[in-house]
């Protein structure tokens, strides 16, 4: 089993004019393998910091990062990352984003084809295999995305906003595909999102993060993830429960919001 | 000093200014002949295809497609034009001469000139003009000297030529018993003033002697415009014979040559130093000085010292193109690889890439459309420097081809030269830009 342990991660941001910014004050946190956990709280909270840490990409000023018990030190295929948008090799076809990481490993072209050609199955995009990614759409573009991840096999999945940039109809699907995956796959995974309802229908786990420092706020265990799976989120989202927790979650980052602005007023 | 400088730059700004308002009609001509044909174009649209769907109502089209794709029918119709132009005042025979603008005169023509002597007895005598075309020889037709005291006169002129004409040489009575030219064609003269006759103007020189212009017409003389079918029969004489020793092919031939030879060289070495500038601060900052320093020198400007260093011949030539080519590539070259998107390269790294691996199947590939860019600029300040370079010193290459031919005044050289190095300088874009679509597809796509 490994679990993903946060522990007491502060991460500091020297700024080029002198003074620093405190984007994370020890946050502690540890998710065992094949948790789900949303990630929401307001503008510069800090939670792409955060994200940037698990993956690697920073190395925080304190605390650390264990995945199992190797301690994470830099970036790892065993920690594949979901960007909002814009990470993709716009000079390859779908086929060849799919298997990058496949063709990094030097894996042989018969077992790489298989994977590929399964991954893009599963996201349905089987009939795009050979077209550049640029002719896709925004919605397809992520589901290469979320495949291109998904073919190197990682324990750990950390997307960010990954559903942020698309229409509500496309989000829905995609949301639903998440959760597939999810129970399919068996891994971990931690999606930051600004929208409630995603945060809620989609984690097992929820936290809530505030500014200043970046902190944990609050955590939630729900069981709307559960219920989602290979059922219409719609009807999840009729749920007495979440329509509560909507509101509590909502009222909850709007305070903390009102704060910045106050703070930014004086 | 400095107050002086400042009055001669204001006068030479007025004498712009000055220049400018004079072409202001013929601009606001050009403007409206535009118009015209937009809105002939518009009535034949409706003629031919009478539609009405959101397109056929938008008249000014902001930010969609139509606002960035030009109508073929006005690039043909402004070409056709260009040449239509050039044919009326050139009296090209690509033409029918009533389109023509009014020509030089050609032929004979006459007036009179009346002269009065001191004790007031006066006399007409008969002029006769001969004006040939320049490219003949003529010689002043015979005349009768007819009677009285004046005698009939005649000269020959050349086209858009005048001369002045001794008529009292063969009278009777002429200048220096003070006789004086009094009238021309009837109308009184005094020295000074211009007679209008019916081949062109007779005016009398302060020393009261005629000075015969035939009307010039407003057609350009071929040593000022020469007419397009003139341009292309110097083209097709040189392509077979050549030109100073060298035909047309081995002229244009070795521009590109040396524009090939020194931008490969110049994207050889210079797409390694971009890279190592992108790629390591110790590069970039042992660079930066010379790149940012020598970029903003245009490489005109080293011609006067790669020729001291290196002579006329084909390696100062070359190496002035490499330096041309070497900063824009360099330049090119280093933003690409700067300018990869942070999350694409982080991306690479949590799918496992190596630095080497990201190196070759993120870094390079992202930077190409940037140095594809850089490319053709390249290659068109390289064709435009290999030009200026032939014009100051060379023995072949088409710069050489249009100086020689403008010492000698031979403007249809010039004017061949000129469209050929702009048709090969197009045509070095249009295969620059095919490649680019060719090779980085994905360009502006990220
Ligand atoms: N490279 C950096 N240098 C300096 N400050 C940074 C840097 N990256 C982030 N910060 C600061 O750290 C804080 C947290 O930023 P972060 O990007 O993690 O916020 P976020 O929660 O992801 O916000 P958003 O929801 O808008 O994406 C912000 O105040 C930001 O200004
Ligand atoms: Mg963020």
């Amino acid at each position: 089993m490994s679990n993903l342990v946060i522990d007491d991660v502060s991460m500091r941001f020297d700024l080029p004019g002198g003074g620093a910014v405190q984007a994370l004050k020890n946050v502690s946190l540890t998710l065992k393998q094949g948790e789900l956990m949303s990630v929401l709280g307001p503008s510069g909270c800090g939670k792409t910091t955060l994200l940037n840490i698990l993956a690697g990409f920073l190395a925080p000023t304190e605390g650390k990062i264990k995945l199992g018990d190797k301690r994470v030190t830099g970036p790892s295929p065993e920690r594949g990352m979901v960007f909002q948008q814009g990470a993709l090799f716009e000079w390859m076809s779908v086929r060849d984003n799919v298997g990058f990481g496949p063709s990094m490993k030097g894996m042989a072209q018969k077992q790489k084809r298989e994977i590929v050609d399964h991954l893009l199955d599963v996201v349905g995009l089987s009939q795009f295999k050979e077209k550049a990614v640029y002719e896709l759409s925004g919605g397809m573009q992520q589901r290469v995305a979320l495949a291109r991840c998904l073919a190197n096999e990682p324990e750990v999945i950390l997307m960010d906003e990954p559903l942020g940039a698309l229409d509500a109809l496309t989000r829905e699907k995609m949301q639903g595909l998440v959760l597939k995956l999810w129970k399919e796959t068996g891994k971990t995974v931690i999606l930051i999102t600004h929208s409630v309802e995603e945060a809620l229908l989609l984690g097992e786990r929820l936290i809530v993060m505030a500014p200043r420092p970046g902190r944990i706020h609050r955590e939630y265990n729900l069981p709307f993830a559960d219920m989602g799976v290979g059922r219409d989120l719609r009807e999840v989202k009729k749920h007495e429960d979440f329509g509560k927790r909507r509101e509590e979650i909502l009222s909850m980052i709007w305070e903390m919001e009102e704060e910045i602005m106050g703070g930014a007023e004086q | 000093m400095t107050p002086f400088l400042i009055a001669d730059l204001w006068g030479e700004l007025l004498a712009v200014l000055t220049t400018l308002f004079f072409a202001l009609p013929y601009i606001a001509g050009y403007i409206a002949i535009i118009l015209l044909t937009l809105l002939i174009w518009t009535g034949v649209k409706k003629v031919l295809r009478p539609v009405h769907d959101y397109t056929s109502l938008k008249t000014v089209t902001f930010g969609d497609e139509s606002a960035v794709v030009s109508n073929s029918v006005a690039s043909v119709v402004s070409v056709v034009l260009i040449f239509v132009f050039w044919a009326v005042f050139t009296g090209s025979s690509l033409l029918p001469s009533f389109l023509h603008a009014p020509g030089a005169f050609t032929g004979t023509g006459t007036f009179t000139y009346t002269v009065t002597t001191p004790d007031g007895r006066s006399d007409d005598a008969e002029v006769t003009v001969l004006v040939y075309p320049r490219d003949e020889e003529a010689d002043a037709p015979d005349v009768d000297p007819g009677d009285g005291f004046a005698k009939n006169d005649s000269i020959a002129i050349a086209e858009y030529r005048s001369d002045l004409l001794r008529v009292d040489q063969n009278d009777e009575i002429g200048r220096d018993e003070d006789a004086v030219i009094t009238a021309i064609n009837g109308q009184e003269v005094a020295p000074g003033d211009t007679v209008r006759v019916d081949f062109g103007t007779v005016s009398l020189s302060g020393r009261g002697t005629p000075n015969i212009s035939p009307s010039t017409g407003m057609q350009m003389e071929p040593i000022w415009l020469p007419s397009p079918e003139g341009v292309w029969s110097r083209l097709t004489e040189i392509a077979t014979s050549g030109y100073r020793n060298s035909t047309l092919w081995e002229h244009l031939g070795y521009s590109l040559f040396r524009v090939i030879v020194g931008f490969t060289l110049g994207a050889l070495v210079g797409i390694p130093l971009g890279y190592a500038m992108g790629l390591s601060d110790w590069f970039r900052g042992w660079f930066d000085p010379i790149v940012e320093f020598m970029r903003p020198v245009p490489p005109l400007a080293l011609i006067p010292l790669v020729i001291i260093w290196a002579g006329i011949g084909e390696v100062g030539k070359i190496i002035l193109l490499f330096l041309a080519a070497l900063w824009i590539m360099a330049i090119g070259a280093r933003s690409g690889v700067s300018g990869v998107k942070i999350s694409k390269v982080h991306a690479a790294y949590s799918l496992g890439a190596s630095k080497f691996q990201i190196l070759r199947h993120v870094i390079i590939p992202n930077s190409l459309p940037e140095i594809f860019t850089a490319a053709r600029v390249a290659m068109g300040v390289c064709w435009g420097t290999v030009v200026a370079a032939e014009l100051v010193a060379a023995e072949k290459g088409a710069g050489m081809m249009i100086m020689v031919a403008s010492k000698f005044q031979s403007t249809d050289i010039v004017i061949m030269g000129i469209i050929l190095i702009g048709i090969i300088g197009f045509g070095i874009d249009m295969l620059m830009r095919a490649a680019e679509r060719f090779l980085v597809p994905w360009k502006g796509k990220g």
